[in-house]
Formats: structure tokens, sequence, C-alpha cells
């Protein structure tokens, strides 16, 4: 049985001196580079610096209500660093996240492509990223903003704030979105090696793609309603300020109908990568990649209609509320789909729980619970009880941290040997990722505890007689457990850049392009451009018990 | 009988309205729901890991099971089922808990940084909201200033309450007792102390404390004494401290009484009684230097006791 999925007229195992880290010198060579690779490992430790960032500011707020009253901060303070806490988390860490990072880096190579289809856009989307987050950090020293990441008006609107800067960065931030989103799109259309058609993109690829569509249509609404948010304020033009003849609650439509669509943009390149870990580390073909391909793609559609289920109890009518409940169930089978396909690709596989697998693993798990909690959000009768509760803070943090941060993380581990030749220590890795898992638990499963019982989210303050504080301080002490496993990680990643081991081209024995090619990769990914003569996942078969039906995928 | 000691179930607060014993079966299915759910998966998850590890006797997949039109559309088809019973299930407990019978006596609603004010129907208003038990009662809500949310978990009712428009809820209070109010849509500095309480009282207690008031002067106290209740009651403390040079949103009203200052525009005041009641009715008219000008008028809410009461109360500060 040959190992050889397709033929990259390439030795395996013959490794040059000169990589794309090594080709090129000096600072320069890096902030104006238009290698996919080098732009993407720019956007990784930006990214993982605003996640440092934004996870500080997450246990500030943590530690602030371990106790009733003024524990560390006032509540300006307090207002200022959980609004900051959510911009930074939104949009400069989840939604370039993946894609800009691990996406930038891997995609082209599993297409069997030299590079995107327009290196110099995506250089200009960095750049573009790193203004967006100057401004909102320039804006955070210079007073900052406690409106929420939501920007909510007429609030936002009438207080004495720095919100416009604010949202200009916000709308600057928009831009560098829907650049790579346009650029993944001509590249997934155009770039792909000879043969690798359609039904043989790996599973990553497919929720790129939906996820630069929805990149490309929602970013723009948003970058509108921001513009007409700013223009309220400076020109006192009345577009959502009741006192100036606006209406309130058409902010939120604007929003949401960005907003609901980049929760997508967020998780669905984390599933994405889901479909990567599972199939490598269960060495198994994925199971239902036709559903999982499409319902991204159902994802991408169906997430333009479901806004108002943030407007529920928001004076939005009866009849409005039930079109958008029914359409939110909609959107919950595919993922319902998704997760059930991950969990059966694991059948007779043969499966190890390297670290990325861990990850993917709490993925499974903690999405799952995110995903299910959800039901209690989209049926109109319960979200009138728990809107704007801690169940919502809860459910959306099983979401996005549960699901897309620790698919991030998986994604790191795994693709950490190809993008820089190095092995990092297996054993602390997997510790990292099993005490992030269990200090994720204990910090978020209490919210939805309290949050069912009543207590309101963008609290700076909560009642000693009224129960809640038990569960404030299981969730803050769940915050330094959690706080313990990313520190590990992160020291346990960088150490490996100076002392890994050197890894192999394909160190996980994985069978998608990407793979082919040497650790850390050559400038131009191969050295000539594969042709592809099969599907991403085409593992090895034991073939006594493959026999009849397993045949013909094993012998090839 | 106070029903702020009755406990409600694990997952949800007592149950203190005729709708919340409906949301909670409604809650409760789900959440069967869930368990059923995340037991399968996880099991499943969880026993293919155990079950298929690597090992020298399993070191390849040994099935390339990669499709199977039954067991995908079954997943697709009983979630798809099972959410739309709890769709018609979730639109019907809305409609029941947004849609308030004819017969519901009518609250009117005002919010504002930072309090809540509760008008009844013979004019007099309050801070607190009083209701009577085995009555349907309508809130038609509306805000002086930004977004807020009217929320009572034991009655498991909520809206937002926005400036320009209005929203409203209902209820049917089960028993006498005390319940919370909070906001819960973000509005600001003390967003989380705009919090009150509903006090349903038995219908006969009900007509007998509004015809006395509701929040009248409890003649056991000195006006003083009253003006420092009514200073929380309605929010003041929310802007104004009461410690010397302490700055919230506002002023300190510590040795306000008598105090000289200066307004944005220049012009020099004493803080006798006629300023502090155009203060409070009118805060637009002067400005305090060096104050943004956030004070809310509460000229439909404030009575002549209570401006007196606060007065008296301003004095003792010194
Ligand atoms: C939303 C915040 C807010 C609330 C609530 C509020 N105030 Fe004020 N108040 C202010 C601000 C800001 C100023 C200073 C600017 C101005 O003069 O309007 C002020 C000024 C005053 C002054 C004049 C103070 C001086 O030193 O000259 C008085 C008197 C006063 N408030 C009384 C009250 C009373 C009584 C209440 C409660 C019934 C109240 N305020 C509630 C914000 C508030
Ligand atoms: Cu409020």
């Amino acid at each position: 049985m040959s190992n050889t999925q397709a033929d990259p007229g390439y030795e395996l195992g013959q490794k040059e001196s000169t990589n794309y880290i090594n080709a090129s010198k000096g600072l320069m060579s890096w902030l104006f580079t238009i290698d996919h690779k080098r732009i993407g490992l720019m956007y990784l430790f930006t990214i993982m610096a605003t996640f440092a960032l934004g996870g500080f500011l997450a246990l500030a707020v943590r530690l602030e209500l371990f106790t009733p009253g003024e524990t560390i901060m006032g509540p300006d303070a307090y207002n200022k660093v959980f609004t900051l806490h959510g911009l930074v988390m939104v949009f400069l860490f989840i939604v370039p996240g993946i894609p800009a990072a691990l996406g930038n880096f891997v995609m082209p190579l599993m297409l069997g492509a030299k590079d995107v289809a327009f290196p110099k856009l995506n250089l200009a989307s960095f750049h573009i990223y790193v203004i967006g987050t100057i401004m909102a950090l320039y804006t955070t020293l210079d007073g900052g903003v406690d409106t929420g990441w939501t920007f909510y008006t007429p609030y936002s609107s009438t207080i004495d704030s720095q919100v416009v800067m604010m949202t200009m960065s916000a709308f600057v931030l928009g831009f560098s979105s829907i650049f790579t989103g346009l650029n993944f799109i001509v590249t997934i259309h155009k770039m792909r090696a000879p043969g690798m058609t359609w039904d043989r993109l790996p599973l990553f690829v497919w929720s790129l793609y939906a996820t630069a569509i929805i990149q490309v249509m929602a970013t723009p609404v948003l970058g509108i309603t921001l513009m007409l948010l700013a223009m309220e304020r400076i020109m006192n033009i009345g577009i959502f300020d009741p006192a100036l003849g606006g209406d309130p609650v058409l902010f939120q439509h604007f929003f949401w109908f960005y907003s609901h669509p980049a929760v997508y943009i967020m998780i669905l390149p984390g599933m994405g990568v889901m479909s990567e870990l599972i199939t490598t580390f269960s060495r198994k073909r994925i199971f239902g990649y036709r559903a999982i391909a499409l319902s991204s793609i159902a994802i991408a559609v169906i997430s333009f209609l479901v806004w108002g289920h943030h407007m529920f109890v928001s004076g939005q009518s009866a009849y409005a509320g039930m079109v958008f409940s029914f359409l939110t169930f909609l959107v919950a089978i595919p993922s319902a789909i998704k997760v059930i396909n991950w969990s059966t690709t694991l059948y007779k596989g043969s499966i190890t729980m390297d670290a990325p697998m861990v990850w993917a693993f709490s993925f499974l798990i903690l999405f799952t619970i995110g995903g299910l909690t959800g039901i209690f959000l989209g049926a109109l009768g319960t979200d009138i009880h728990l809107h704007d509760t801690y169940f919502v803070v809860a459910h959306f943090h099983y979401v996005m941290m549960g699901g897309t941060a620790m698919a991030f993380f998986g994604g790191i581990h795994y693709w950490w040997p190809k993008m820089f030749g190095k092995m990092y220590k297996e054993g602390p890795a997997r510790f990292a990722a099993w005490t992030v898992f269990v200090g994720f638990n204990v910090t978020f499963f209490p919210q939805f505890i309290m949050g069912s019982r009543g207590m309101p989210r963008r609290y700076y303050d909560y009642m000693p007689d009224s129960g809640y504080q038990i569960f404030h301080q299981i969730s803050t002490v769940g915050s330094w457990i959690l706080f313990v496993g990313m520190l590990v990680m992160a020291v346990n990643l960088l150490a490996s850049l100076k002392s890994g081991k050197e890894a192999s081209a394909n160190p996980w024995e994985a069978r998608s392009l990407e793979w082919l090619t040497q650790s850390p990769p050559i400038e131009h990914n191969f050295h000539e451009i594969p042709t592809v003569v099969e599907g991403p996942y085409e593992f090895p078969i034991a073939t006594a018990t493959a026999n009849a039906q397993g045949a013909e995928s094993s012998d090839s | 009988m106070a029903s702020t000691t009755q406990t409600g179930s694990f997952w949800m607060p007592p149950q203190a309205s005729t709708n919340a014993a409906e949301v909670d079966s409604l809650f409760d299915f789900i959440m069967d729901l869930n368990y059923i759910f995340f037991a399968i998966i996880f099991a499943m998850t969880v026993y293919f890991i155990v079950k298929y590890k690597k090992s020298d006797e399993n070191p390849v997949a040994t099935s390339d099971f990669d499709h199977s039109t039954l067991w995908e559309g079954a997943w697709a088809f009983i979630p798809l089922l099972l959410c739309f019973v709890v769709f018609f299930w979730g639109f019907k407990v809305f409609l029941n808990s947004t849609v308030a019978p004819d017969n519901a006596m009518e609250i009117n609603v005002t919010a504002q940084k930072w309090a809540w004010n509760f008008k009844y129907d013979d004019g007099q208003s309050t801070s607190d909201l009083y209701v009577p038990a085995g009555q349907p009662v309508k809130l038609i809500m509306k805000s002086k200033d930004v977004l807020h949310s009217f929320f009572v978990p034991d009655f498991r009712v909520k809206s937002d309450v926005i400036p320009g428009r209005y929203t409203t809820v209902w209820f049917e209070a089960i028993e006498p007792g005390d319940h919370r109010i909070f906001c819960t849509e973000y509005c600001g500095r003390e967003h989380s102390g705009m919090y009150r309480t509903v006090h349903v009282l038995s219908a006969e207690d009900f007509a007998k404390k509004k015809s006395a008031g509701f929040e009248g002067r409890d003649e056991s106290i000195s006006p003083a004494e009253w003006g420092k209740q009514l200073y929380s009651k309605y929010g003041c403390n929310a802007c104004h401290g009461l410690n010397e040079g302490e700055v919230k949103v506002g002023p300190s009203f510590y040795g306000i009484y008598g105090r000289k200052g200066e307004t944005t525009t220049g012009e020099s005041y004493v803080a006798n009684e006629e300023y502090i009641r155009e203060s409070i009715m009118e805060p637009m008219a002067k400005i305090v230097k060096g104050y943004a000008p956030a004070m809310p008028s509460f000229k439909d809410q404030i009575g002549d006791d209570q401006m007196d009461a606060l007065i008296a109360f301003m004095k003792t500060l010194k």
C-alpha cells in the first residue's frame, strides 16, 4: 500500500536548507512580504497578542465579580473593561482568527497553489488590520468606551465618550475582513491544482469558502451602520436617536444583520479545522463529506435571515418574532449534522489523543453544549426569560470560546510543525489542553445556572442576598484555571521555537497536500504543482475487515 | 408569606406569576432534550475514542464507512421534527405571555437612568411597583433616555423599554410577596443598581394602601428621614454621594444647602430651597460648572411633600 496520495513531483523527506522563514532576512522582509505564509504568521502572532489582551480583561471582569460591590475597580472602569473585552475578542481575535492566521498559511498549500490569488491585497488586509487595531488601542488609552461591543443606540449616540473613534476602528477592521474574504473566494475558484476538484477540497477550505462569502456580503452592512452612527454623532442627523427623530431599534436591526452572520464567520472556520483534526487523528476518512461541505454553505445562506432572534424582547412584533424563531431552528440543523458526522467519523478509526485531538475533543463536547443551549434561546417562550442574562453569556462562550477558540488552538498545534518545522513537547501540550477544558467548564457552566435564575448580564454589582455570589465565585476560580492552561500552552509553544525537535514533512501522517511539502515549506510551497488524484482523507484501511466495500480506496 | 423566601427549581427561580409554570414546562422539556442529545453525543464520542484507540492491534482504520443516507438523514430529520415542536410550543407560550387579557389593570412605567417610575390610574406615582395578587396587570412602558429593560425573574417577564415608543408586558401575580425587578438592557454606570421591588399585595391591602398613598410618609419618621429614603428610592444615590467632596455623576449632597457655586454659563448661585427645587424639576436650567448636563427631570414624579422632605434631608448633611 503506497502512502502517496498525489504525485507532487517531489520526494518526501528530502529537505532543503532554505525555506520561507530564512529565505530573506530583516524586519522589512516580513512587514512588506507578499508570501501568504509570512502574512499568516504575522497575523498569528498579532492575533495571539490580542487574545492575551482580551483574556487579561476577562480575568479582570471575573475578579471584579468575585464579591458584590467594588472588588478591584469602580463601575465606570468595569463598564469599559467588559466593553473592551468584547470588542477585542470579537473584532481583533475571533473574526480574523482562524481565516487570517491559519487559513492564510494553510489554504494555498491545501489547494496545491503557490500563493493566494492577490498577494498584495493579502498584505494590505494585514496592514489594515494592524491600523484598525492601533486605532482601537489608542481609543482605549484615550478614555475608552463603555457601550458594550454592540454599541446600542441611543446610549452610544448620546453618551460622552470615544464612540466615534472606536466605531471607526471597527469600520477599518471590516475592510481587512472583506479583503481577506474576497481574496479567498478567488483563490479557491482559480488556484486549485490540477485534479483538485470541488469534491476533493479539504473541508477546511470549504468552510473558509463559506466564511468568505459571509465576510464579503455582511461586513459592508456593519460598515454602513457604524458610519450612520458616526454621522449622527458628528452631524446631529437623526437616525437612531429618538431625541433627533431617529429610531433606536433600527440600529439593532442593522447591527444584527451583520453580527448574526458574523457569528458564523466566527464558527465556520472552526468547524473546518475540526474536520481536519478529527480525520487525521482517527486516521479515517471523514464521515459525510458532502453533508459537511454543503451544510457550511447552507449555514452561510440561512445565517442572513435570522438576525431578529437577538431582538425577541426589543419591541419587535410577535409575528416578526415568530418568523425569526422559525428560521433560527432551521439554521441549527446543519450544525447538528456536522456534530454527528464528526462523532461518527471516529467509528472504527485508529484514534490517538495527541494534543490537537484533545482540543478537537473539547470542541466537540463544548460546542454541543453551546448548540443545545441555543434551543432555549431560539424558542420564543423561554427566550423572554433568558434574554440578556448570564445564560446567554454562557451559551455564546460555549459556542465561541468552546467552539472557535478550541479549534483555533487545536489548529495551531496541528499545523505548528508545518509552520515552524519544530515539534513542541507533547506532554505539556496535552496538559494545557485538558486544563483549559476543565477551566472552561468551571468558568462558564455556573453561568448557565445563575443566568436561568435571573442574573442579568453586564452587571457591575449584584446583591449579596440574591444567591448569585457562589456562582460568580466558582466562575472566577475557573477563570484562573483557564489562565494556567493558556499560560502553559503559550510557554510550551514558544519554547519549541528555540529547543523543539525538528519536525518531518508529515508528522501526523495526514493526507492533504500541505503535508507533501517540507516543514517549514519552501518559499514557493511546491517545486512543482502537484497533480491531485484523490480526495483529502484517503487513509489506509486494514484490508482484513475492509473487504468488499473498502477495497477500492485502499489499493491506490 | 413573602415569596422571596420561596425557592424555585434547580434551574429556575420561584414561580410567582400565572405564566411562570407554562414557561417552565417548556424550559424543562428543552432541558430534557438537552440531556438526551448531550448524553448520546458524549457517550458515542468517548466510547469510540476508548474502543478504537490506536494500538498494535488497531494500527489503521478498520472501516471506510463514510456515508449513510439513513444515519445522516435521521440526524437531520429527528432534530428538525423536535425543533418544530419546540418552535410551536415556544410561540404559544410567547403569545400567552405577551398578549394581555382585556381586564388587565394598566400601570404606566417610565424608565430613566437609573430609576423606575410607576404611575397608577389615580395619578400617584411610585418608585417600587405595587400590584394586587390574582389580577392581571399590564405595564405600558417608555423610557426617558436610553434603552432599559424590565425584567422580573419570578414572573418570567421581560421587555425592553424604549425612548419614543411604547412597549408592554403583563403578568398576574399569584400571591402576596416581594419580587425583584432588574434592568436587563445595559444603560450605563449604574445599570446594575437599577433594581427595585414588586410588592404583591392582597386585593384589600392593595386598595387600602393605594388610597393612603403607596409611598406616603410613614408618620413615625421625621421629614428628613423620609427624605433620606426618597434619596435612594428615586435613584438620586446613583449620581449623588453623601460624603464630602464625593464626585459621582453629579456633585455630592454633603453641605449642599447654602453652598455657593457657579454654573457653566458663569453665573454664581447659592443653593437655597428654590435653587434646589429648580435643580430637581428643571435640571437643565442651571448646570453646575464641571458637570455634564446628565440629570433627568423629576417634574412629574416628585410632589410637594417629597420635595420638602428631600430638602429637609439635605439640610442635615453637614
Ligand atoms: C443621572 C444622574 C442623576 C440623577 C439620577 C440625579 N441627579 Fe442631580 N445632578 C446630576 C448632575 C450631573 C448634576 C450637575 C449638573 C446639573 O446641575 O444639572 C446634578 C445636580 C443636582 C443638584 C444641584 C447640585 C449643586 O451642587 O448645585 C441637585 C440639588 C440635584 N442634582 C438633586 C438631585 C435629586 C434630589 C435627585 C433624585 C431625585 C437627583 N439629583 C438625581 C445628576 C443626577
Ligand atoms: Cu437600564
